[in-house]
């Protein structure tokens, strides 16, 4: 894309100029025509930084988000609702491997960024700390948690990294049949017994705050911003994001019969936007910092995979070694 | 963002539709447990004693080990397992899915019903199914021996007199040719890789290889079913030339073990099962008469 700026083109036609100050204005120009970045052009190290620390944040996101909803695959109440289940997830585990693949062509092996994970130095998304007690909680997931990463999703495919933006086209794709299917589950159950109908609602009781610090901190407390959107990778600030994403489901929970336990949420007409209830950002924080009900557990499982598997991972490579080896033989 | 279908996923004919399934993998001519519903109750289609009770157990058989299977999801050695695993867990799960349906349509019940509300002697499930996972070469040795088993079985029961095995058969046999070759690889890996893999998958084999034999016993529902039914018996030569040669190709050896008596074809199971179906069935359980 856009490779008649490309400074490489112009260092070997002799103009003598020093590739960094060619680099760097080749992706300004790229940046201002709102183009795509691709894997081998000059990049700034922070915009470099800046994508790998987003992307494979993303990824251990959807790696960890396995956890909860595997919570519920033994146990799913009816086999259509399992095989959906296991499909999503299965689906999630899709997505981490697109965005590793994406991390990868920014230099950094996937190794290396599950070390990252495995080492406490890397985040994942917080509403993946918090429990999935009850199976309407599948329901809160997809519904909520699904949504609010779609709303997030969605303009990052025009980020102006092009893999990454690519990847995002078809996550966001397969999200939104997650989102349908967990809106899907809560319906039934709110049609259903009184019994089903309070699980739906604690469930969204439970997971409706988390889902609204998904877009994270307050714009006047977040600390990546403003860089990411004059970078194109952010189109629109975390709190332009939580009011829409407030708007849709403010409107889908009247379908359900059920009530978002926000009494503040109304919308505003001279402003044009929706308003909502203070969040507790302290409990933010607390689980952010490591402090919330599972993050203890979700990271020992992880481990325990990963130690668990390293065995397996050490056959696959001895074996491909030895066939390596023969091929060369022969 | 689409909008959401707010129609109740169990609403009038909208529910048959291809739409209403996000887990369709093989669209055309998949053959779906809502298909076979259909046909059952609009009495197209009628289901002897004999015929459920031989579906029942092929299903059984899919539900259990799919069940078995669901646990590698976010524990798989790599994330590609994760999803491979999961994916012969969700196939396994269609299968069990048609297969019950189908056995129930001769007592009026559902794959739900069958599959929640019966006790553990009432599964007709081989024994093999149910072992624990143990490590990862455990469950290769378990999936070895069940993917061989399945693509023999399945290759024949196509040509089944009983139509709707035929078509199950049709779809399912294509899907564990996967399963067959994923075990496959794997047994080549884990048994030429290192000194620990090869350990572990000969340790995997002698605890996969009593339960081996329980698959090809043949019984009076079996000699009632000529021409409908694959007589168990009759695959295991094939199967024993294929595992040998998989075996022999990764260094290893068939075990030389004494056969676990069995009994999962008329309810006597294992001590696993009764835990693996409490966890299944409890949430079902909890509200018996709930749709979800």
């Amino acid at each position: 894309m856009a490779t008649q700026h490309s400074p490489l083109l112009a260092a070997e036609n002799g103009d003598g100029q020093d590739p960094a100050v060619a680099g760097q204005a080749y992706f300004d120009q790229i940046i201002e025509d709102d183009s795509r970045v691709e894997p081998r052009d000059w990049m700034p190290d922070a915009y470099r930084k800046t994508l790998i620390r987003q992307i494979s944040q993303h990824a251990h996101s959807e790696i960890i988000g396995m956890q909860p909803e595997g919570n519920w695959i033994s146990r799913a109440p009816s086999l259509k609702r399992k095989a959906i289940l296991m499909a999503k997830v299965q689906d999630e585990a899709g997505h981490g491997l697109y965005l590793y693949s994406a991390a990868e062509t920014l230099g950094t092996p996937r190794e290396v960024l599950n070390d990252q994970l495995l080492a406490g130095k890397a985040r994942y998304s917080s509403i993946f700390n918090y429990p999935a007690r009850s199976w309407a909680d599948m329901g809160a997931i997809g519904w909520l948690v699904d949504g609010a990463a779609i709303c997030n999703q969605v303009p990052l495919c025009r980020a102006s990294y092009g893999p990454y933006a690519r990847a995002m086209v078809r996550v966001c794709k397969e999200e939104s049949f997650h989102q349908r299917q967990g809106f899907e589950i809560l319906l039934e159950l709110a049609n259903g017994t009184p019994a089903q109908k309070q699980m739906a609602q604690e469930a969204i009781n439970g997971m409706y705050a988390p889902a609204l610090m998904m877009f994270g901190p307050p714009d006047s407390d977040s600390a990546h911003s403003s860089q990411s959107m004059a970078w194109n990778i952010k189109r629109f600030s975390n709190d332009e994001l939580r009011q829409r994403f407030v708007g849709m489901i403010a409107e889908q929970v009247k379908v359900l019969g059920l009530t978002l336990p926000d009494d503040d949420i109304r919308f505003n007409k001279d402003t044009g936007k929706w308003e909502y209830g203070e969040l507790d950002w302290q409990e933010f924080n607390e689980v952010l910092a490591g402090r919330g009900p599972c993050n203890a557990q979700r990271m020992e499982r992880r481990r325990e995979a990963h130690e668990n598997g390293a065995w397996v991972r050490e056959a696959a490579a001895a074996f491909a070694a030895k066939r390596a080896q023969k091929e060369q033989v022969a | 963002m689409s909008p959401v279908d707010t129609r109740p996923a169990s609403a009038g004919p909208a529910a048959g539709h291809a739409s209403a399934s996000a887990t369709r993998l093989t669209p055309g001519n998949a053959l779906r447990p809502e298909d076979i519903a259909g046909q059952v109750a609009g009495g197209s289609v009628v289901v002897s004693q004999d015929v459920a009770g031989y579906a029942l157990r092929l299903g059984d058989d899919a539900l259990v080990l799919a069940q078995r299977l669901g646990w590698w999801v976010s524990r798989a050695p790599e994330l590609e397992e994760d999803m491979a695993l999961c994916n012969i867990a969700l196939d396994l799960l269609g299968h069990a899915r048609s297969f019950l349906t189908y056995a129930g349509g001769a007592w009026g019940k559902t794959e739900d019903d069958l599959a929640y509300f019966r006790d553990e002697s009432q599964f007709r499930s081989v024994h093999l199914v149910e072992q624990p996972n143990g490590d990862f070469a455990r469950t290769i040795a378990r999936q070895l021996v069940v993917s061989t088993f399945q693509h023999l079985l399945y290759s024949q029961l196509i040509d089944s007199a009983d139509a709707t095995l035929a078509a199950i058969s049709a779809k399912a046999v294509k899907e564990v040719k996967y399963h067959q070759d994923h075990s496959h690889q794997w047994v080549l890996r884990l048994g030429q890789g290192t000194e620990e893999s090869r350990r572990r998958m000969l340790t995997g084999l002698e605890l996969t290889w009593p339960y081996v034999a329980e698959l090809f016993d043949d019984d009076e529902l079996i000699g009632r079913l000529e021409g409908v039914a694959v007589r168990p018996s009759s695959l295991r030569v094939e199967f024993d030339r294929l595992i040998a040669e998989v075996l022999a190709e990764a260094g290893l050896e068939v075990p030389d073990v004494p056969r676990a008596s069995g009994g999962g074809r008329s309810g006597e199971h294992s001590e696993y099962l009764g835990h693996l179906l409490a966890e299944m069935q409890v949430l079902a359980r909890q509200h018996p008469g709930a749709t979800w």
